[in-house]
């Protein structure tokens, strides 16, 4: 059964997420959560395994959390029903081609960096459902890949300013399954609104997606009848050092202060020692984070319920060369056990 | 949501950390001080065999070299990071941003990656430059033809 | 003394344009197509050249003598040949720094590929 309140769809009897990946680069592996990833490169080029540019190795990244969600798992490739995935590169193609090789049945996603819970949530809505019993949910995104579309040449010289966030190489995959199995329930989805406060610094994400952070968490709250310390913990996505402090300052206005906010930007790295400005961002940043550190926890009753509320920012570099704003957008997906009132 | 586009503003260059400015222009100082001290060493040492215009050519093309050199292994980039202005305004800047694409475009093809887009970023350089200097040329003209 | 001074006017330039940086949003391209253009006037002022006598390649060598070159390139050339000078002098005068750019730029594209920054 799934129940409706505003925008939020509240599973009564909730789908599980059975199995989860986390693969990731160098950086990613210098970081406080390489212990929770599935594959860590030193090589983030994987030339070693004939890959010829930066965007086969970012698919080939993404083919690896999958194969370790899968392998987790104990299931084939064959037995998945539906495949949600999506990327930061142009038409998606890291994950086109992830499912060329992969071969299940694929809708592709792009939610930018908010892809994770995205594809979560519509994976959770599909087993939840029993439109398909074995659905997986999947994103990536790769440095280099991002840096030569967004931005400059990788060897192009330039300084970031301190607002400025690392893009993550890193891919996360979650297998999700009906009612009634063994794994992390997902307990209810919240698809966000678009939301646009006239930012246009593309050196500050972070500031640009906290409205939308904010935005989708209080209609979750409210919907819910729930508050902040009803949760273990409330990840936002990758709002990074700048726009957490922001979210923190405008949640406190609204009367709903988070003291139990961590974000997912500012957990994959060290911010203050490995050189990543106002921390991380990137599909593959919350997605590492949610299967490389929110999981496990959630998996040991380190943490009971949480919320992980990824955002994206949705421009291109088409409309920001045309001096558009920045328009973004939050999903929350509750996690966790404990019996709601 | 109590939120407006204005206030937000606000809030926002309240919350983002300022540039480290006084670091930043140390280090823009001295290494875009010893590029040209480099140049000037060249300059000379040109000197001794050509005229002051070919002699400044010749140094031009010497650092050009020099940066492309520095940007294949990484080098050029990773001084960048902490040198700001003092690599990206000498001469070995604007060769950098045309190596730079050079490579990273090479999986595009010879033609459609390398060659389309070698000067994406030096290229506004080129063209701004060149009409400016038109533009100057036709007004020299114009006040010898008065005058 | 010249080499003092190459070095303290060239640093001196790059910290206008890191101030540039810090203070403005202007973006680094946008900078450099800036400082060639003010080369131009500069130069086409009679500024820039007393400057370039004084500290040599600390004043050539940023992208500010770039556009004094075009300047003067294109002054030579309306000297020499008239109304013509005006589309021939100035990227006669810099063809060799945007040829050796592009050569070794190509040369560059052969032996190397860009690499994680990771």
């Amino acid at each position: 059964m799934v129940l409706r309140r505003r925008d939020t769809l509240l599973f009564e009897t909730p789908p599980v997420i059975a199995a989860w990946a986390a693969a990731g680069g160098k950086k990613e592996s210098e970081g406080p959560l390489a212990s929770g990833f599935a594959c860590l490169t030193q090589q983030a080029d994987f030339s070693g395994e004939g890959c010829k540019n930066w965007e086969q190795a970012e698919s080939l990244l993404q083919r690896k959390a999958a194969d370790a969600c899968l392998r987790k798992a104990g299931i084939s490739k064959k037995e998945i029903d539906l495949a949600f995935a999506g990327d930061l590169q142009a038409q998606c193609t890291a994950s086109n081609y992830t499912m060329r090789g992969l071969g299940m049945p694929f809708a592709g996603v792009y939610g930018a960096c908010s892809t994770m819970a995205e594809t979560l949530g519509l994976a959770a809505c599909f087993a939840a459902t029993g439109m398909a019993r074995q659905v997986l949910a999947m994103t990536s995104s790769h440095f280099c890949a991002a840096e030569r579309q967004f931005r400059t040449p990788l060897e192009y010289g330039a300084k970031r300013t301190p607002t400025a966030q690392w893009t993550a190489t890193a891919a996360g995959a979650c297998l999700l399954r009906g009612p009634g199995q063994q794994g992390v329930p997902v307990r209810s989805v919240t698809f966000g609104r678009v939301q646009d406060y006239q930012v246009r610094d593309i050196n500050n994400m972070g500031a640009a997606m906290m409205p939308a952070a904010a935005a989708t968490l209080l209609r979750y709250f409210t919907a819910t009848h729930t508050a902040p310390t009803d949760f273990d913990a409330i990840f936002t996505g990758d709002l990074g050092e700048v726009g957490s402090a922001l979210l923190r300052e405008q949640m406190e206005k609204e009367g709903v202060p988070l003291p139990n906010h961590r974000d997912c930007g500012c957990l994959l790295y060290d911010t203050a020692a490995q050189n990543v400005q106002a921390g991380g961002s990137g599909a593959g940043c919350s997605a590492a984070v949610l299967c490389a550190h929110i999981l496990p926890k959630l998996q040991t009753g380190a943490y009971r319920r949480v919320l992980f509320a990824a955002t994206g920012a949705l421009m291109s570099q088409t409309t920001f060369l045309q001096g558009e704003s920045i328009p973004s957008i939050a999903h929350c997906v509750e996690l966790g056990g404990g019996d709601r009132q | 949501m109590k939120l407006n586009p204005k206030d937000y503003a606000h809030m926002v260059s309240r919350a983002s950390p300022p540039s480290p400015v006084m670091r930043d222009c140390l280090w823009a100082f001295f290494v875009g001080g010893g590029i040209c001290l480099l140049g000037e060493v060249l300059r000379r040492f040109f000197l001794a065999w050509y005229d002051p215009a070919m002699a400044g050519t010749l140094t031009s093309i010497a650092l050009i070299g020099l940066s492309a050199v520095c940007t294949v292994p990484g080098w050029y980039q990773k001084l960048a990071a902490k040198a700001g202005a003092g690599t990206l305004v000498p001469i070995t800047g604007f060769a950098n941003s045309v190596v730079s694409p050079a490579m990273e475009f090479k999986a595009e093809g010879w033609v459609t990656g390398v060659g389309a887009r070698i000067f994406g970023i030096a290229g506004p350089v080129i063209a701004y430059g060149t009409a400016a200097s038109a533009v100057w040329g036709l007004l020299y003209w114009l006040v010898g033809k008065v005058g | 003394m010249n080499y003092l001074w190459a070095f303290v006017v060239g640093g001196a330039i790059c910290v206008v344009g890191q101030l540039l940086i810090d203070y403005t949003s202007l973006t680094p391209a946008r900078i450099l197509t800036g400082y060639v253009v003010m080369g131009v006037i500069l130069s086409a002022a009679g500024v820039y050249k007393p400057l370039a006598d004084f500290a040599g390649a600390g004043a050539s060598v940023p992208l500010l003598g770039f556009g004094h070159l075009l300047a003067q390139g294109v002054r030579q050339a309306v000297d020499q040949c008239g109304l013509p000078g005006v589309f021939t002098g100035g990227l006669t005068a810099a063809a060799g720094g945007i040829a050796a750019s592009l050569l070794f730029a190509l040369l560059a594209a052969l032996v190397g590929k860009s690499k994680d920054q990771n």
